[in-house]
């Protein structure tokens, strides 16, 4: 099976290796022989660890995508982009306000965004990187935590911003913020957390705890299940 | 897209499609669940647990003589990456009162919550903090929250899951603290999917009486790992994180108490001393095992080096020989194949389906019990669809889900796994996606109690790498609930235990004496554990690097 795979050349930093045509990135970085350390992490396009950036033969344009989803090309020359140097500001999370001004103070750069669009091309994840940050500058903190909510923090839309804004780091923050602030809330939540507080459920679990396995076998294939669909 | 040569089959889904509507939507049950002796059945003639082989008597340890995952054995009869004599234990290159091994769910929650306790804390990990199974998740998490549930319901729901074996006072325990978890992460800013009225979504998942699963979109993993971390960096003076360092052995004192561990730098191959009061095992679990050879919807790092080095000092294991295949992971295209398909996809209506278009099993069974019926449809009844690299599966109808909740659901409730399959020409709003079940979850692990300990005096053990709360068998929702739950709870007893312990002369007297049992029982290996990454370099290449020297799958 193995001789009878296609193969073309790829370039890993400027080096020329033949690779299978069907490969991921990272696929055939492997099949070159390289063991990952920096740049593999959940190899399914959840983590953020392996953003890469190429460029294809007889093409200006600097691509991106993640090694672990993105198939190779003949003659693709590639580098990852396993770190990306990113200032964490630490915060309170308990004394933040929900607005703008929060913005102003942690991210001040986010305001110098040029809305040139570049990140938003640059995300490997297709996501309207521009608007949620745009979004910021209005205030508009919903809108943001929306956009942003698939970001899977890989860096690529911060290597190539030209107002050097984190924008991964932003979205977060105001996911965060909408999350515990402006979120509406449960409000059988607070009374279920008091009720078990109360231990208005202990008899019941005490019960199930103390029956033998036959019991218990009998009541869990007697049990009760609610509709698909629900009321 | 499909190749041309499955059109018939996928045509076949599409005709039994709106029947198969009309019925779910009736709110009758779409295909009978299995009672007990049905599901024993199944699991017996076609789970991998129960192949010839799968498993084997492990011949050293604290769990001699029981059987285990043969691969789980293998790893157990392995050598230490050291030589004990080499670490002079009395200058320690670090000192703290908590050390937490493991930078995913567990760990971040454990380490929030020891420095509300006033401890000081160090987080190694063996890739990036966050890199871990955690952030993976998709599908939910289970919380008994709405009026017609209770923790009750969710206690009989996990310990049936199970199959009777789970620890009660864990599940008691798990059951619980729920609700409670559900609000610390909202105090946190996850954003839980809600709602117009703001009350928490709540859908069913595989083995649910009732609907309890909470979720953020199909990003629920990442949406928790991504706000845990977040907020541990919001604490460098108290938690100090060390990246690309893995644990390689357990530290002992002179008095049988866990006293921290030696690390290692991955990249410039330093070993280092971390003396810590307390230690907290939160290393998750081992689907890069690939045990019977089978994908893994798992993170690059899970290796089960946490099981290594705690059995190595004498800790119990529980249930290592019941091994979790999730129903769903994709077989196709062949890029993909193994990756995790989220249980959420059936819990909001999707269905397998086999080459004719017939659904042939309830689609919420409990995972072991759905697993082997997919099995069993492809292998016996020969009713799977052949992949052109010669993999089978089942369909695995997401149509139906959009035409259940309306247009726009899926893009809506599962944007990474429309990606996942957009990137390939599949679009799963109008196509099924074709899946097999894939290695996802080590069941049982490293035996604790209710406060995480285990039976060594501060080794305590959270989330994935510990055994007993899911028994011989996890239910959907119940693994992110798990990481949070004992998480927590590691954090806060550990962190109690810190305060008070008087730490006596350090030693490895443990790995000395673990590798001469090693040769008492006659093993003839030259495995080394933890293996700490799998190793993906075709043997071609392997045969050419002549001067490299291999430390198990290490260069």
């Amino acid at each position: 099976m193995e001789a009878k795979r296609e193969m073309i050349t790829i370039y890993i930093m400027g080096k020329a290796y033949k690779v299978p045509a069907d490969a991921t990135i990272m696929g055939a970085m492997e099949y070159a022989g390289y063991q990952l350390k920096r740049g593999v992490g959940c190899r399914e396009g959840f983590c953020g660890a392996c953003a890469t950036v190429y460029r294809l033969p007889g093409d200006y344009k600097l691509y991106t995508g993640l090694a672990c989803s993105t198939l190779v090309r003949d003659g693709m020359y590639l580098a990852q982009i396993p770190f990306v140097p990113a200032d964490k500001p630490i915060y309170d999370i308990e004394k933040l306000e929900p607005t703008v001004i929060t913005f102003q103070k942690i991210y001040p750069e986010v305001f110098r965004c040029v809305a040139c669009n570049t990140c938003t091309k640059a995300c490997p994840q297709e996501l309207e990187v521009m608007d949620y940050i745009q979004a910021v500058i209005r205030g508009d903190i919903a809108k943001a935590a929306d956009l942003s909510f698939d970001c899977i923090c890989c860096g690529l839309c911060a290597i190539r911003c030209p107002a050097e804004i984190v924008q991964y780091n932003v979205g977060l923050l105001a996911r965060r913020l909408y999350g515990k602030y402006l979120n509406p809330k449960d409000k059988q939540l607070d009374r279920r957390i008091e009720d078990i507080k109360q231990g208005r459920f202990s008899k019941a679990i005490e019960e199930l705890m103390k029956m033998n396995r036959e019991d218990l076998r009998k009541r869990y294939y007697e049990r009760d299940i609610e509709s698909q669909v629900g009321d | 897209m499909y190749p041309e040569y499955m059109r018939e089959s996928l045509k076949k889904v599409e005709q039994t499609r709106q029947k198969r509507l009309e019925l779910a939507k009736s709110g009758k049950e779409v295909y009978p669940p299995m009672n007990a002796k049905e599901r024993e059945e199944v699991l017996y003639k076609f789970h991998p647990d129960y192949r010839e082989g799968a498993r084997r008597v492990v011949k050293v340890g604290p769990n001699k003589g029981e059987t285990l995952t043969t691969e789980v054995a293998d790893l157990l009869e392995s050598h230490s990456r050291i030589k004990p004599e080499q670490f002079d234990l009395t200058k320690p290159d670090y000192e703290t009162d908590l050390l937490i091994i493991g930078g995913g769910g567990a760990g971040c929650a454990a380490a929030l919550t020891a420095i509300e306790e006033g401890v000081k804390v160090i987080l190694i990990t063996k890739l990036r903090l966050g890199d871990a199974n955690s952030m993976m998740s998709q599908g939910g998490m289970q919380a008994a929250v709405n009026p017609n549930d209770s923790p009750a319901i969710h206690y009989l729901d996990a310990i049936g899951g199970g199959h009777f074996d789970n620890k009660p006072e864990l599940v008691k325990a798990l059951v619980m603290d729920a609700p409670e978890v559900v609000k610390w992460l909202e105090n946190l800013g996850v954003m839980w999917d809600r709602l117009p009225d703001g009350s928490l979504q709540t859908i069913h998942g595989g083995g649910t009486s009732r609907r309890r699963m909470l979720s953020c979109r199909d990003y629920t993993g990442a949406a928790i790992m991504r706000t845990l971390m977040d907020e541990v960096r919001n604490h460098p003076d108290k938690i100090k994180v060390i990246e690309f360092n893995p644990a390689i052995e357990l530290i002992m004192d002179d008095k049988g108490q866990c006293a921290g561990a030696v690390i290692y730098n991955l990249e410039t191959e330093e070993y280092s001393i971390i003396k810590a009061k307390a230690t907290i095992i939160a290393t998750g679990g081992y689907g890069r095992l690939h045990i019977r050879g089978f994908d893994t919807t798992n993170h690059y790092g899970a290796t089960a080096d946490g099981i290594v080095i705690a059995y190595r000092a004498g800790a119990n294991l529980l249930y290592m020989d019941s091994v979790q295949y999730h129903p769903t992971g994709a077989v196709y295209p062949e890029q993909i194949a193994g990756f995790l398909v989220t249980e959420k996809i059936r819990g909001a209506g999707g269905q397998p389906i086999n080459k004719d278009g017939e659904l042939f099993v309830f689609p919420r069974e409990p995972r072991d019990v759905e697993s082997a019926a997919i099995i069993r449809e492809c292998i016996e009844r020969k009713k799977g669809i052949v992949t052109p690299s010669g993999r089978v599966g089942v369909w695995l109808d997401s149509p139906l889900i959009e035409m259940l909740n309306g247009e726009g659901f899926i893009k809506k409730q599962f944007p990474a796994m429309y990606r996942q399959f957009y990137r390939y020409n599949i679009d799963i709003t109008k196509e099924p996606m074709l899946v097999f079940p894939s290695l996802h979850y080590q069941n049982g692990g490293i035996e604790i109690n209710e406060k995480c300990e285990t039976k060594i005096p501060g080794l305590y053990v959270a989330g994935e790498a510990s055994g007993g709360v899911h028994g011989r068998n996890r239910l959907m929702g119940n693994s992110v609930l798990d990481y949070n739950v004992f998480g927590r709870r590691a954090g806060r007893y550990a962190a109690e235990y810190a305060k008070k312990v008087k730490l006596g002369k350090l030693t490895l007297e443990h790995v000395k004496k673990y590798e001469e049992e090693l040769k008492e029982a006659g093993i003839q290996s030259n495995r080394i554990a933890p293996i700490l990454l799998p190793n993906y370099t075709p043997v071609e290449v392997r045969k050419r690097q002549l001067t490299a020297h291999y430390e198990g799958t290490l260069r």
